[in-house]
């Protein structure tokens, strides 16, 4: 199941996060996981959240750019190890990871890893095949 | 500081004013009827009435067409040739408004006018044949290294043509080799200096007696600046590739204004709108007409730049009128670190990387001695990705775009949308702050 993810371009300067922040928040627009990616100069924002559409429309209407990728949200297991058999599976299957981050499902205070991938839809058929638990969007949201 | 001893080369740049005037005439007889088989000239004598014959006095001049940088990328690439192809001895470059640059031609007789025109200022500042010139001018389509190169050689002295770059190894080649003479832009001096400092080296040890500059602006401030941390003393010159290259203009022992190579050139300083004469000691553009060259003798270039004209007798005796300072430009051309940049240059290299020209601005800062080139550039939505590799692929094709377009390298900043200032009419996408900073 791919999930949809909005990036935000960002310059990197003191307030520059809080600011589509506010506009999201003042539109009552809930987050479900945030991440940043940066350098010196400039960074990108990731957020998934339930209502993704209408978040872009706010971002854009405000004059930001945001653009909608697919990840991919894996919960993986919580013993050691874990990660590392389903980065090895990917591995073997010639799946590239483009980039990934973690955050916490707060319903069952799971720890789930979003998977950006060059091709999200063969990844999926991947780690099914090895019986990874990938997240659904009903238990996301 | 080093001496000066006042040098003239050549006889014909002390001509007395009435036998000069009598060469120009007949030399620019001479040049109407060579390129009367140009396209663009031939139509524009057509519709002028002009022959050769009809230019009775040097006032005539003003009848003859101009010639603009438009008209040479019009016809690009080399539709100004007065002679056959294989003729040709030498191609140079220099900046063109958009991707491509403004070529001009050389035949083997024009390689040693040129040489010979430098060869003039540089013994008019001091050059000898027993000296060492160390040439950190860069080598290539920019016509500044060669023509300062053949004209070192014309005069008999050594040349080490280090070209740019790699500054620490400059120095060590100057201090081994025991040059006097240093060839290079104004600023690049300083960052000698400064890099030499760094280094623990005093620049004032360093040989160098003398210094000609050129290939960018540069103020009597920097002057003393340059001679009092170097030692030395340094000379200015000027030209541009579309009259010859270096060799138009250059200082004497007195360094005050630039002697024109009059016996060459026709040059006339004029209001750039009404291109009415400017009176001497007033600024406007410089407008060459060559006299003399063979394969690409332009009429009446348009050269944009802005400086003042002095034609009072000068001590050293040469008798040929004197050029200030270039004060400014009347078009947005800039000069960064001795390269020419027209921002419509970088609106280029952004539409190859972007296929489309976003929203930018180009900075300008000289933060130490050398110039800083900055361009800002608005994010749009099809050029966003999630993926920072992207995102920095992109940066990084914007800046080897510019460098291939305008061969100069550009710090480029992406930018949110709509945070670069809009402007209503003719957009300022230029912020040149060099000058402005203490």
């Amino acid at each position: 199941m791919k999930l949809p993810q909005l990036s935000v371009f960002l310059e990197n300067r003191p307030g520059s996060l809080a600011e589509p922040l506010k506009l999201l928040a003042a539109a009552d627009i809930n987050l479900v996981s945030i991440s940043l990616a940066d350098t010196e100069q400039f960074g990108i924002l990731r957020l998934v959240l339930k209502e993704w559409e209408r978040a872009k429309a706010v971002l854009e209407q405000d004059g930001w750019v945001a653009n909608v990728s697919d990840v991919v949200a894996v919960d993986v297991d919580d013993q050691p190890g874990g990660l590392v058999h389903m980065l090895s599976v990917l591995a073997e299957a010639g799946i590239n990871i483009e980039y990934m981050y973690a955050f916490a499902l707060r319903r069952n205070y799971k720890a789930v890893l979003l998977f950006r991938f060059e091709d999200p839809d063969a990844a999926i058929e991947v780690l099914k095949a090895a019986n990874i638990s990938i997240v659904q969007e009903a238990d996301m949201y | 500081m080093p001496t000066i001893e006042n040098h003239i080369r050549d006889g014909e740049e002390a001509l007395p004013r009435d036998e000069l005037a009598a060469l120009q005439l007949a030399r620019l007889r001479d040049v109407v009827a060579r390129v009367a088989n140009v396209p663009f000239y031939r139509e524009a004598f057509a519709l002028r009435g002009i022959t050769p014959k009809s230019m009775r006095s040097l006032d005539d001049l003003r009848r003859l067409p101009f010639t603009t940088k438009d008209d040479l990328r019009r016809h690009h690439p080399l539709g100004f040739l007065t002679v056959p192809r294989d003729q040709l001895a030498r191609i140079h470059g220099s900046s063109g408004t958009t991707g491509k640059p403004t070529f001009v031609a050389y035949t083997a007789k024009d390689l040693t006018l040129w040489s010979d025109l430098c060869a003039r200022f540089l013994v008019a500042g001091g050059l000898k044949s027993q000296h060492t010139v160390h040439v950190a001018f860069g080598y290539g389509l920019f016509t500044g290294g060669f023509g300062l190169h053949y004209g070192i050689e014309k005069v008999g002295a050594a040349i080490v043509p280090a070209a740019s770059g790699n500054t620490r190894r400059q120095i060590e080649i100057i201090q081994d080799l025991g040059a006097e003479v240093l060839v290079c832009t104004p600023s690049y001096a300083l960052t000698i200096a400064e890099t030499a400092r760094e280094l623990g080296i005093d620049p004032r040890s360093l040989p160098l007696k003398y210094a000609h500059f050129g290939a960018e602006p540069w103020t009597e401030e920097m002057r003393q600046e340059i001679e009092s941390q170097m030692d030395l003393l340094a000379f200015n010159n000027y030209g541009l590739s579309e009259v010859i290259g270096p060799g138009v203009s250059g200082e004497c022992a007195m360094r005050d204004g630039m002697h024109l190579q009059e016996d060459h050139f026709l040059v006339e300083c004029l209001d750039p709108d009404t291109l009415e004469p400017m009176p001497d000691g007033e600024e406007g553009e410089l407008v060459i007409t060559a006299l003399t060259k063979e394969a690409m003798p332009l009429l009446r270039y348009r050269t944009r730049d802005i400086a003042r004209l002095d034609r009072s007798p000068c001590a050293c005796g040469r008798t040929t009128a004197r050029m200030s300072r270039v004060t400014g430009r009347t078009d947005d051309m800039l000069i960064i670190r001795g390269v020419n940049v027209f921002p419509s240059q970088i609106e280029e290299a952004l539409l190859r990387v972007e296929g489309t020209t976003p929203h930018y601005m180009i900075e300008v800062e000289r933060p130490a001695t050398l110039d800083q080139l900055t361009v800002r550039v608005e994010v749009m939505p099809e050029l966003l990705s999630d993926r920072m590799d992207r995102m920095q692929h992109l940066r990084d094709r914007i800046g080897k775009e510019i460098l291939t377009v305008a061969g100069i390298r550009a710090t480029v900043e992406l930018v949110a949308p709509r945070t670069l200032e809009r402007f209503t009419g003719k957009a300022k996408r230029v912020n040149d702050k060099r000058g402005k900073q203490g």
